[in-house]
Formats: structure tokens, sequence, C-alpha cells
């Protein structure tokens, strides 16, 4: 599994029957550990309503048809969950509230300019 | 299998109702010098790791044979903590 990102969401009208229905959103994989973006950038299916900006829990593979939701659809990768806060070494790196520790300035000084 | 450090975990209140009560660990993988190698993954722990130590993970469907993973949306599980590592010539923690 790995900590993503949801950047945006992607729109399909004409697609398998078995994903209508299915939210798919485009997610940029993090650090866990300092919420850098890796630059990879996957579509990902969710069934619990993650939004724009949320940091999640993605897992991979066979794993995403694991739930009642994606069980025998064309699914390979899922938002398992919304994470709430990320501790390494003994540190809080992020809190939903507040965001990556890492990421707190840059962000301070982005609000502050605009 | 990949042997990794357990360096954080991750708290995610809403998620798959299928991972209800599932702990989640922050694992830096590492590579033959023990040292850290790619960046960080995201893996349940079945077996109660603690910060520092040193794991050993199951990904894809063997993560899913892990204690109390069967039929649950996991890719990568903790089985096993490791007490010793013996490399040629030279033993380390």
């Amino acid at each position: 599994m790995n900590v993503g990102r949801v950047v945006g969401r992607a729109v399909s009208t004409q697609k398998d029957d078995k994903l209508v229905g299915t939210t798919l959103l485009l997610v940029e994989d993090l650090d866990a550990a300092t919420g850098a973006g890796t630059g990879e950038v996957a579509i990902v299916a969710d069934t619990i309503g993650a939004g724009a900006g949320d940091v999640v829990l993605v897992t991979h593979g066979s794993a995403a048809r694991f739930t009642e939701a994606t069980k025998d659809r064309p699914v390979d990768a899922l938002v398992v969950g919304i994470v709430d806060a990320i501790r390494v070494s003994g540190a809080d790196t992020f809190s939903r509230q507040r965001g990556f520790a890492s990421g707190r300035t840059r962000r301070a000084a982005r609000v502050k300019s605009t | 299998m990949v042997l990794a450090e357990v360096t954080g975990l991750v708290v995610a209140t809403p998620k798959a109702g299928e991972l209800e009560g599932v702990r989640f660990a922050v694992l830096q993988p590492l590579g033959a010098d023990l040292r850290a190698r790619g960046g960080p993954v995201v893996a349940v722990d079945t077996v109660g790791a603690a910060e520092g130590q040193r794991v050993f993970t199951a990904a894809a469907g063997s993560a899913r044979l892990a204690s109390g993973m069967r039929g649950r949306p996991v890719d990568l599980a903790v089985v096993g903590i490791v007490d010793e590592i013996a490399l040629a010539k030279r033993s380390v923690a």
C-alpha cells in the first residue's frame, strides 16, 4: 500500500459496464515520511468518498478487488482509507487538519501570497 | 519477501469496512547494506512490530495469507520481526 494525494478526478462515459458508478480519482504518489510527491500519478477507484486534497491509503493489484464494492470488477488500485495522521520516527509528520509538517512553511507562504 | 524497518504508523478512520481493526505501519525497505532503499511503503501489521524494528513482509496475494487478512483488500503485510541477520563475514543487528 502507499500514501497518495487526490489531485483530481477522471470522468469516463464510455467504459467497462462493471465500472459504472465507480468514482475514478487521480492520485499522486507521496513519500509517506515527508509528503513529497514522487511524480507518479495513477487512476484509482474510490468507494469511500475521498475528495480533492485528501491524503489517502491506496491498495494495489488484486487486493483492490477484495471489497464488496469492487469484487469481480476490473480495478487494480483502490482507495481503502482517508488518512487522519502519520507518525514517523516518533514525530507527527501529517495530520488531516494541518497537512504534512514538512510542507507547512511552504503552504503558509502560498496562502499569504494569494 | 522484503526486509524493512518500521519507521512509523498511519491512522485512517474513514476506510473500507473490510479494514476495520487493522493496524498500518510505515516501512522503509532496506537494501543489501541494510540501508534505506527506495521510498517508504505502508503495510498492515499482524505481528505487533514496533518502531525501529526490522521486519520482513509478504506482498500481493501472499499478504492476504497473513493471520486475519484473508478476504481483506491488503497488498503488503508484516509477517515477521527480524531478531538477527547474519551476513557473510560479519554479523549485524
